[in-house]
């Protein structure tokens, strides 16, 4: 930092655009940002401390202090009472709904961007606008209706949707196909009119053209909403606390809604739970955050 | 996920150059019509039953009482008693419009513009500029339930950080910033802007890298100053970026939920729409009547901006 501070040194309101330019960052905005960086910190840094640290460290000295050691075991207990399961149903639930949700929406995407239809714009407007919503808004006839399907009980032992994995995945596709319908939809049409085509002159059907040539072209723009999709459905917390009743068979996002009550006033504990929350996050993010920003903001640079 | 959810889209839509030679529809053989009829059939099935369907049956619903056990037969007339019943008598309904107003207005004034603020930083040639992203945009990748555990932890009367610094937790005097009525809004609202400015930050980035740098230089050696070269140069021309921003903003004001739900259910002092919803869906007070007429209020303020966002962002397809 020191040496950040020192190469900015001139001073500001010179009038010489050329100085102006060389002082424009000037040492206040580092202060400012680092202040800022700082404080934006501290919370998952007080999080993961709190993890730590065992419990009986903290109830001698309390939990702002230091010393006492530094343990796993609030890791290996949150795990043993339910989070390893919890960990798993979140993944029965977003992979399977990451895979539905890109796939329908690259179909719809492909039907409505490389062919001419009446109703293209009203198709996407209906599909955008529905993952604007709040879900809340649909949760009583949605609980009422999952509620009255019937299943055989050897698909669902509540003899419907609710308390399913199906119910909440069938959800979350229903939230997201809007947006990946958007965005891949733009994508689509960026790509060369052509392609289409010389397809057809090769006599290649309308599936073979979505399989062997726009699917392929796709891959960056599918890739990053792949990242984007399963931040996004691993954090839903909306829809299994509606639809599953059963707590071992929450995901983890929900599950940590029961973490206060399981734990009473064990922070360290739940300071661990948070953590294993977190983790699967993390990874994507220093892995994939190249991907995940591509995502969020596809598009602004290449249409 | 909440809100961010949404609205990203805009961001996408680069100008580009569209050519007439899209493919016709009566050129088709008749599978590859089926093929295609199914493409867009079956999604945009899933979206009017799961979506667009049950959306208007909260409409329905709002005009009659069902205490949701038995079968849908026993639905029965209500009129508009409900809208009544909510507008006149339910104690939770004005207050939870006024947070969710309050809402709004914090984002707006306090969150987004600390995100944009961050974004105009650091698109200064800043050093470290990728350490100080990351950091700021790492809560944006955690859900606002955790998002609220993570709070707990820093806010607790006995034994949060605060308090710990402050020197009161556990303490008679000390704040339980979640617990207190009075505060806990703003409180919540802090751990919001933890999330939703590093959002704003990395959508408004991305916007700025796409200016046209000879236009700041110019205006630098015009003698404009820092803020002249924001609002009169880089602000206009981020007009599609603006108005995502601004669409985010009152879109997840009006869906926020996960986060005062895990703090206390959305209850005590930080009571919205959607939390009310929920409330009147299941156990106790359960009347879905009246939940519904509260979706209702929520459906319609929400189309507002949605309807607003889409006309303009889909105008030019429209025209073309």
């Amino acid at each position: 930092m020191s040496a950040t501070l020192g190469t900015s040194s001139v001073p500001l309101g010179t009038s010489n655009p050329i100085t102006r330019n060389k002082s424009r960052n000037s040492p206040w905005i580092y202060v400012f940002l680092t202040a800022v960086a700082v404080l934006w910190l501290i919370p998952l840094v007080w999080t993961l401390y709190t993890s730590l640290r065992p419990n009986a460290a903290t109830t001698r000295l309390g939990y702002f202090s230091v010393g006492g050691g530094v343990t796993f075991s609030n890791f290996s207990t949150a795990w043993n009472s339910g989070f390893a399961g919890y960990l798993l149903n979140s993944a029965l639930i977003t992979v399977p709904a990451v895979i539905i949700t890109l796939f329908l929406a690259s179909c719809v995407a492909f039907a409505v961007s490389r062919f001419a239809w009446k109703f293209n714009v009203s198709l996407l407007i209906l599909f955008t606008a529905g993952n604007l919503l709040p879900p809340q808004i649909l949760a009583t006839p949605i609980y009422q209706l999952f509620k009255n399907i019937p299943l055989p009980l050897t698909v669902s032992d509540s003899g419907s949707l609710l308390n399913t994995y199906y119910g909440v995945i069938v959800m979350n596709v229903a939230f997201q196909v809007g947006f990946c319908t958007f965005v891949l939809s733009n994508y689509m049409k960026a790509l060369p009119d052509e392609l289409g085509e010389a397809a057809r002159v090769d006599g290649a059907s309308v599936w073979r053209q979505y399989r062997s040539i726009i699917m392929p072209l796709c891959r960056p723009a599918l890739g990053a909403l792949a990242t984007l999709e399963v931040i996004w459905i691993y954090n839903d917390f909306f829809w299994a606390l509606l639809l599953v009743q059963t707590g071992s068979r929450l995901p983890i996002t929900t599950a940590i809604n029961n973490l206060k009550g399981e734990f009473v006033n064990n922070y360290n504990l739940i300071a661990a739970g948070a953590m294993i929350t977190v983790i699967p996050t993390l990874i994507i993010y220093f892995v994939l955050q190249r991907q995940f920003v591509a995502g969020l903001t596809l598009g602004a640079s290449k249409g | 996920m909440t809100v961010d959810q949404a609205v990203r889209p805009e961001t996408i839509t680069a100008p580009r150059e569209r050519r007439p030679t899209r493919k016709r529809l009566k050129t088709l053989s008749t599978t590859d019509k089926v093929v295609l009829g199914m493409m867009v059939g079956i999604p945009t099935l899933i979206e009017a039953c799961l979506i667009w369907l049950p959306s208007l049956a909260s409409i329905g619903l709002s005009f009659g009482r069902w205490d949701g056990i038995g079968s849908p037969t026993n639905i029965t007339s209500a009129g508009i008693s409900n809208y009544t019943y909510i507008f006149t008598n339910y104690p939770s309904f004005w207050p939870a419009v006024l947070h969710n107003l309050i809402w709004l207005v914090f984002l707006a004034v306090i969150a987004t513009p600390l995100g944009v603020l961050l974004a105009v930083l650091l698109d200064r040639k800043i050093r470290f500029t990728r350490i100080y992203q990351s950091i700021f945009f790492l809560p944006v990748m955690l859900s606002l339930a955790l998002i609220g555990i993570i709070w707990q932890l820093i806010y607790s009367s006995d034994n949060g950080l605060i308090d710990s610094l402050l020197g009161i937790a556990g303490k008679p005097q000390s704040i339980d910033f979640f617990g207190d009525k009075s505060i806990n809004l703003w409180a919540a609202l802090v751990a919001q802007t933890w999330r939703h400015a590093g959002y704003v930050m990395i959508l408004y980035l991305a916007g700025l890298k796409g200016v046209d740098l000879s236009l700041k230089e110019a205006a630098a050696l015009d003698g404009a100053t820092a803020w002249q070269t924001f609002t009169r140069i880089v602000f206009p021309v981020m007009k599609p970026i603006n108005t995502v921003v601004i669409v985010i903003t009152i879109i997840e004001a009006l869906r926020s939920f996960d986060l005062v739900y895990i703090i206390n259910g959305g209850t005590n002092g930080l009571e919205l729409l959607s939390a009310l919803v929920v409330r009147n869906l299941q156990g106790e007070g359960q009347d879905l009547g009246v939940g519904s007429a509260i979706a209702t209020v929520l459906l319609v303020l929400s189309l507002v901006p949605i309807i607003i966002y889409l006309s303009r962002t889909f105008r030019k397809d429209r025209t073309e």
